[in-house]
């Protein structure tokens, strides 16, 4: 399974838990293993998360071990950090702690869509609109920079083509200057194409202290 | 918001990710690798200003949230939020935005000295003022244990605060993107 699919496709009943419910739940786990610091407390919140991927999310054991891949080796660190300094007990609480916290939002990720924590933003970012803040631009935002990661990529390694053929074998971040003002060139085109398709055509909401 | 700010605020938050790409320089022992990332951070407040640096890294983290593997090696996802080092991600928007500012603030006289002082202020002091404490209370060590750890990591942030200071020196001649308030009212727009 390659690291790409953080998004589980078999469905499940956490799947059909809306995801704003998992983020208030995800944000109340995390208050309270820092709230209540007793190893009991973590080892029955790291026992429940487990259970729960296992089988409220139907996740395989494999994929679960993979979401602990990258932060194992820091928790194995701390874990012997604590051992010679502190004590076992200390280090064995904070290393269960986290692992419960990084595979519980392992969950969250692993069984809601994009489409669907875009929308829990946009709602979050809801109170912003007394400010001018428009939450729907969000997912505009969010689609135009997955759009421009390719582009961007793409740009540079035209740049990287071009000094190459020149028999230019300059430092990589000298590239920096053309990229950049390739890609807000780029970045300005987008915006009045936007514009012209209408983009812009939703009226602003008006600021409350403006209304009049 | 323009349109055209916005889209700048995606280009960046996009140019971090891209950043994520370059293949992390690891070093032995620490589990932490050193990525080209918190140069993309630099460059977001160094070239777009304070508010829309600041932005364009809300964006990016928000673009992580929703699990995409934008972050260095591939991660992503909410895990990031919630691990060890996710002060250090809380930091970036603050520090974009610290960046900006100061990139604003001596915006008329920008040259390599000052670009140097916004990044290393902004990109250095402000990510590891963020960073270090909450390392800290996460993993239960002692602040000076995480001010130690994180040691490791200023030679690479030297490096890329120069790097940051000579491209946003470069970019503010060729095409400027940071607009002061016209000095004269009817001048401007």
């Amino acid at each position: 399974m390659s690291t790409l699919a953080l998004y589980s496709p078999v469905p499940s009943v956490l799947h059909r838990t809306p995801a704003g419910l998992k983020l208030a739940a995800l944000a109340a786990l995390s208050v309270l293993l820092f709230a209540v610091p007793q190893l009991p407390v973590a080892s029955i919140a790291l026992a429940a998360v487990v259970v729960l991927a296992l089988a409220g999310a139907r996740l395989t054991p494999r994929q679960l071990l993979a979401q602990l891949r990258p932060v194992w080796l820091w928790l194995a660190g701390l874990l012997v950090f604590h051992a010679i300094v502190t004590d076992l007990a200390t280090g064995a609480l904070a290393v269960i702690r986290l692992a419960t916290l990084v595979l519980a939002a392992a969950v969250v990720t692993a069984t809601s869509r994009v489409a669907e924590l875009v929308a829990v933003i946009e709602w979050v970012c809801a109170p912003l609109r007394l400010l001018g803040v428009r939450p729907a631009r969000i997912g505009l935002a969010i689609a135009m920079t997955l759009r421009f990661i390719p582009l961007i990529a793409e740009r540079a390694e035209r740049i990287r083509e071009a000094q190459a053929a020149r028999g230019a074998t300059r430092p990589l971040f000298l590239s920096l200057v053309p990229l950049l003002v390739q890609v807000l060139q780029l970045a300005h085109t987008t915006a009045e194409a936007l514009d012209a398709r209408g983009a812009d055509d939703e009226a602003p909401p008006r600021a409350l202290w403006r209304r009049g | 918001m323009k349109t055209r700010d916005l889209a700048y605020v995606a280009l960046f938050a996009a140019i971090v990710a891209v950043l994520g790409v370059i293949p992390p320089v690891a070093i032995p022992v620490i589990p932490v690798p050193i990525t080209a990332q918190t140069l993309g951070v630099m460059l977001a407040g160094s070239v777009l200003g304070a508010k829309r640096g600041g932005l364009a890294l809300l964006l990016f983290l928000a673009v992580v949230a929703v699990g995409a593997p934008v972050l260095s090696g591939g991660h992503g996802g909410l895990g990031v939020f919630v691990g060890p080092t996710a002060g250090y991600l809380y930091s970036w928007p603050i520090a974009a935005f610290v960046v900006g500012l100061l990139t604003q603030v001596f915006w008329r006289r920008f040259n390599l000295a000052y670009a140097l002082i916004a990044n290393v202020i902004g990109g250095i002091v402000v990510v590891y003022a963020v960073g270090i404490p909450f390392t800290s209370v996460y993993a239960d060590v002692s602040l000076t244990t995480s001010f130690v750890g994180s040691l490791l990591f200023i030679p690479g942030d030297a490096v890329k605060a120069l790097i940051a200071a000579l491209v946003a020196v470069g970019v503010r001649r060729a095409y400027p993107v940071i607009e002061l308030p016209a000095r004269q009212p009817a001048a401007h727009r």
